[in-house]
């Protein structure tokens, strides 16, 4: 299936990063283990961000009242996680940025999360299955992280993973219920994670950046996760008696910097306020 | 004069939690560490969770506790390992808890993100959380994120009572 017009990205975005002034960019040398970790805290920081800002988009909009409260509350804690993860990318960076400064006064080309996460929420059935599928990674992405052999890295990640286990023991139940549920809510549900498969396997899929993390022991090379994944999903997926599609194309180039045109529309008025007024505080 | 070590801790367990006044901050078990470095007092805190919005209203309560009793030369540090976990939370608070009409976290029952472990109990065999008014643990969770990303929803279907449970973490 050809890609819908609003997922291509606009033609000149590559060209117009090129030019982007210094601001917004890291300065450290590409190749360098500093400017390695900095992309990897800011895969993993941008991830929480962009995933954290969609959830919040249904606060106040939710069909009932109770999940209005647990998708804000999951979005608190991706936030918080955020703060950790881009606060140390700055840290690294030593440029002076803090968490604030990496999350509202970058630009599309320089987020480096999954296009997954960008995709805007859908239904109720879209954002819980957008969300079910990245905790099925996210888990196990967080334990191998305790295992880095970056303490900070390492103590962020046992931090986070406990949260995350919550997270993903609420998303799978629910994909369960709303798969196992009523024709409509199946149905539903079946659309969403045929919708939203093509960008699971930019989850699995590594770079030389990746490689180099993984041989300095930092962080997992993305494929090692995918049996994990599998089994979660699999198992879900058979109790919400819903069909997991067979092909295996991936959309990708988030990681990378080349984003859906999704993230502007998601940047525009997430950051409008830091734009408008650098540095305003309250 | 320089305020001793354990008239700190003190000090700091008269500070209500502000999102759960009946329950101190040392009650909750976020005080990690209460130390002079020179004539600097280091307090040094961990966060519940890492989103939790309480945490920056913590710090200046914390803050101001001391200075209001004289400590001038003050710096607060953040630990996050070990992480904080509910098995911190004294007896005494858990009390608190239930008399204030949240069920108290059961040692033991965190989630642990093998989603293999957890489905039998997502499929209806759940957790038996104590109802804080009438004591029946004929309970059932409506959500698993309730006021704070603490705490889950349920309701009791013997009183009928809706409340909050401290989840594991």
């Amino acid at each position: 299936m050809a890609p819908a017009m609003s997922d291509i990205m606009t033609p000149d975005a590559a060209e117009l990063a090129k030019d982007a002034p210094g601001e917004g960019r890291a300065p450290l040398a590409e190749g360098t283990a500093e400017h390695d970790l900095f992309i990897g805290l800011a895969r993993l920081g941008d991830n929480t961000l962009i995933l954290g800002h969609r959830v919040s988009e249904w606060c106040g909009h939710s069909p009932v009242l109770e999940e209005d409260i647990a998708l804000a509350n999951m979005a608190l804690d991706l936030i918080g996680q955020t703060q950790l993860w881009l606060g140390l990318a700055g840290e690294v960076e030593g440029a002076g940025r803090d968490a604030d400064a990496l999350a509202f006064r970058r630009d599309a080309w320089d987020f480096r999360n999954i296009l997954l996460v960008e995709r805007p929420n859908g239904d109720f059935g879209q954002t819980l299955m957008r969300q079910f599928l990245f905790d099925a990674w996210h888990a196990p992405m967080l334990t191998a992280l305790e295992g880095s052999s970056d303490d900070r890295i390492a103590d962020i990640a046992r931090k986070a993973g406990k949260e995350v286990a919550y997270h993903i023991e609420r998303s799978a139940d629910l994909v369960i219920r709303l798969g196992d549920g009523t024709e409509e809510s199946r149905a539903r549900m079946q659309t969403a994670l045929d919708t939203l498969w093509p960008y699971v396997g930019e989850m699995f899929i590594g770079d030389v950046t990746d490689a180099r993390l993984a041989s300095a022991g930092i962080m997992p090379a993305p494929e090692s996760l995918r049996s994990a994944w599998d089994a979660s999903v699999d198992q879900v997926l058979a109790e919400a008696t819903l069909t997991r599609p067979e092909s295996t194309f991936a959309h990708k180039g988030g990681r990378q910097g080349r984003h859906t045109e999704h993230m502007g529309h998601l940047l525009a008025p997430m950051q409008w306020l830091q734009r408008a007024y650098p540095g305003a505080r309250w | 004069m320089v305020a001793g070590v354990d008239q700190v801790w003190a000090w700091l367990g008269e500070v209500p939690d502000p999102e759960i006044p009946v329950i101190s901050l040392t009650d909750l078990g976020i005080i990690r560490g209460v130390a002079y470095q020179g004539d600097t007092l280091v307090v040094t805190v961990t966060p519940t969770y890492s989103g939790c919005p309480a945490t920056s209203v913590i710090n200046f309560e914390i803050a101001k506790k001391l200075r209001d009793n004289g400590v001038s030369d003050l710096r607060l540090e953040r630990q996050l390992s070990p992480p904080w976990t509910t098995d911190w939370i004294t007896p005494e608070a858990r009390a608190a808890l239930k008399a204030y009409g949240i069920a108290p976290p059961i040692d033991g029952t965190a989630a642990d993100g093998v989603i293999a472990g957890r489905i039998a109990r997502l499929s209806g065999d759940n957790l038996r959380v104590e109802c804080p008014r009438c004591g029946s643990t004929a309970t059932e969770k409506v959500s698993q994120f309730g006021s704070t990303p603490c705490k889950a929803s349920y309701r009791c279907t013997d009183c009928l009572e809706p409340f909050d449970y401290f989840k594991c973490i």
